[in-house]
């Protein structure tokens, strides 16, 4: 049989090209300086400060994936619990915020936690002293979870969605109260959801220089406006590179634990 | 039942969460005055001075330009390479599979500075060229993800079946493998579309100057500050996705081949 299967054939030399080629040059760049194999790159990271920016960006992305998922579990219990009619609409709710472009969604949080924002205004009037907001772990998270909570709740809600209801009826048969049915039923079948929607929020989350940015200020340091720092300030490609080999590491590690939940679910949570 | 109040109550808790901030940008989008804090009187002022800044329409004008771009020619390229890739065999399908999740795996932030190093070590001058090269690179994964669970499904055996019926396997594919898979084709192009259109981190580094899109305008606005115009571009914007979203629900009500939600969640989780 005469085989179309040379249609791959541009793809692979493009993924060669515009895939491989460039992970590999990061790679090459956090290794190799002028020409010899050297871990300086690596051992500058070493630095006090350095290491403190990498533990602060994990602590605030396990920190918004916790609440994530706090308040994403129940928001989808919810929304998978109502009728048909319902269940859409408020699933298009939840997804309009969402399809609004990032930046705007991160900029209005600057419009409310400002000093001038509407929050410390309302503070005024209630006659109490303004507070500084903005520029904190405090908003950075809040912009995480802001931004991220439908990662979350999507997977979640999927999962829930798709479960077998008789499941749950067994288990009330059998005498188990809703406590019951919850941890021993409804939770564990909703593992896959929760690993992927962990997975979801976190990445983004440790890696992002945006919400900081915007929401912490410009001194303020996650792993992520470290490395843009070094390519697009400092200019020192080899410690830039090697930062986001070691933010490569932490994605691959936190996803390594993961995939152990998602295991025995037939793809019910990837998005297409 | 007070169980069931509480319920409503807190999913309220949660919308008004997400609403808020929306809301808020949309009310101050309307305030003559320029701080944020006061309300001054009704305006639209803002929406003025937003169509008159030139380099928002020209960011605008690359989005949507690299957007349909990046979306068509990842498509075709996307499509060939499932077709191809579903006639390999499966261990070289799987390892060209692997290699095409790197970039959907990859935090944004390492795939464009991995182009950006690319880009400039082999001389070539960041701007517009560049930057839709990334957004077909970050484009293609997702339009072959989802293509090729279709293709699994039928297309071998009814390729067989029309070349036993005498078809060239061009022929084949045109007439019976593409009208198969052609709502994965459509759903791979949408995602693609949204992703290039919303995406800011790896259009930052693999743009030059003179080129970007509106997420950069944003961000280099935002980071000076908070600005009316702003405000009256994501009233624009927020009205664009509500009216969008309105028109595919109802779309797909009247089409009523997929549950409309579910569909919308699973795309919605692309952006």
């Amino acid at each position: 049989m005469k085989k179309t299967s040379w249609l791959a054939g541009p793809y692979l030399v493009w993924m060669g090209l515009f895939i491989v080629i460039p992970l590999v040059m990061i790679l090459v760049y956090a290794v190799m300086e002028e020409g010899t194999l050297s871990i300086e790159a690596f051992s500058k990271f070493m630095q006090p400060v350095y290491v403190k920016v990498l533990a602060r960006s994990v602590w605030l992305a396990l920190l918004s994936t916790a609440i994530c998922l706090f308040v994403g579990y129940p928001a989808a219990m919810f929304i998978a619990g109502r009728e048909k009619g319902v269940r859409n609409l408020l699933l298009m709710l939840f997804l309009v915020p969402m399809w609004m472009n990032f930046l705007l969604r991160t900029y209005a949080w600057m419009t409310l936690l400002g000093n001038n924002g509407l929050i410390n205004r309302f503070l005024g009037l209630l006659g109490l002293p303004a507070m500084a907001l903005m520029y904190n772990d405090v908003a950075v998270v809040l912009g995480m979870v802001y931004n991220f909570l439908p990662f979350m709740v999507l997977p979640i809600y999927t999962v829930l969605h798709r479960m077998d209801q008789s499941l749950i009826e067994a288990a009330r048969d059998l005498g188990a109260g809703s406590a019951g049915v919850f941890t021993k039923v409804t939770l564990p079948l909703s593992m896959p959801g929760i690993a992927s929607g962990i997975t979801m929020v976190f990445m983004p989350a440790v890696s992002t220089f945006v919400i900081s940015r915007l929401l912490g200020g410009g001194q303020y340091m996650l792993i992520g406006n470290l490395v843009e720092q070094q390519f697009l300030v400092q200019g020192d490609w080899n410690f830039g590179s090697a930062i986001s080999m070691i933010l490569i590491v932490v994605i691959l590690v936190s996803m390594g634990i993961m995939s152990r939940f998602e295991k025995g679910q037939e793809g019910g949570v990837t998005p297409w | 039942m007070v169980k069931k109040w509480i319920g409503r109550l807190y999913a309220l808790g949660v919308f008004i969460f997400l609403y808020a901030p929306i809301a808020v940008l949309i009310a101050y989008s309307f305030n003559a005055g320029k701080s944020r804090g006061r309300w001054e009187g009704f305006t639209l002022k803002w929406y003025g001075t937003l169509f008159q800044n030139q380099q928002i329409s020209s960011a605008l004008y690359y989005t949507l330009l690299v957007a349909v771009l990046s979306a068509t020619i990842a498509t075709v390229i996307g499509v060939a390479a499932a077709i191809g890739l579903s006639q390999m065999k499966p261990r070289w399908q799987k390892a060209a599979m692997n290699v095409n999740y790197l970039p959907v795996l990859n935090p944004d932030i390492v795939t464009g500075i991995a182009l950006m190093l690319f880009f400039v070590s082999v001389g070539v001058r960041l701007g517009f060229g560049t930057m839709l090269l990334a957004h077909i690179v970050f484009n293609i994964p997702y339009v072959i993800l989802s293509v090729a669970p279709r293709l699994r499904k039928s297309s071998a055996r009814l390729m067989e079946a029309a070349m036993d019926l005498g078809a060239t396997p061009m022929q084949a594919l045109w007439k019976v493998v593409l009208p198969e898979i052609f709502p994965g084709i459509m759903s791979g192009f949408l995602i693609a579309f949204t992703l290039s259109i919303d995406d800011f981190v790896i259009s930052f580094f693999t743009t030059g100057s003179g080129v970007s899109n509106l997420s950069i305008e944003i961000y280099s606005m935002a980071r000076r500050g908070v600005k009316p115009e702003i405000n009256a571009l994501s009233t624009l914007l927020f009205l664009t996705v509500l009216l969008l979203l309105i028109g595919i629900n109802l779309l797909s009500k009247r089409g009523g081949k997929k549950k409309n939600g579910e569909g919308l969640a699973e795309q919605s989780l692309m952006v």
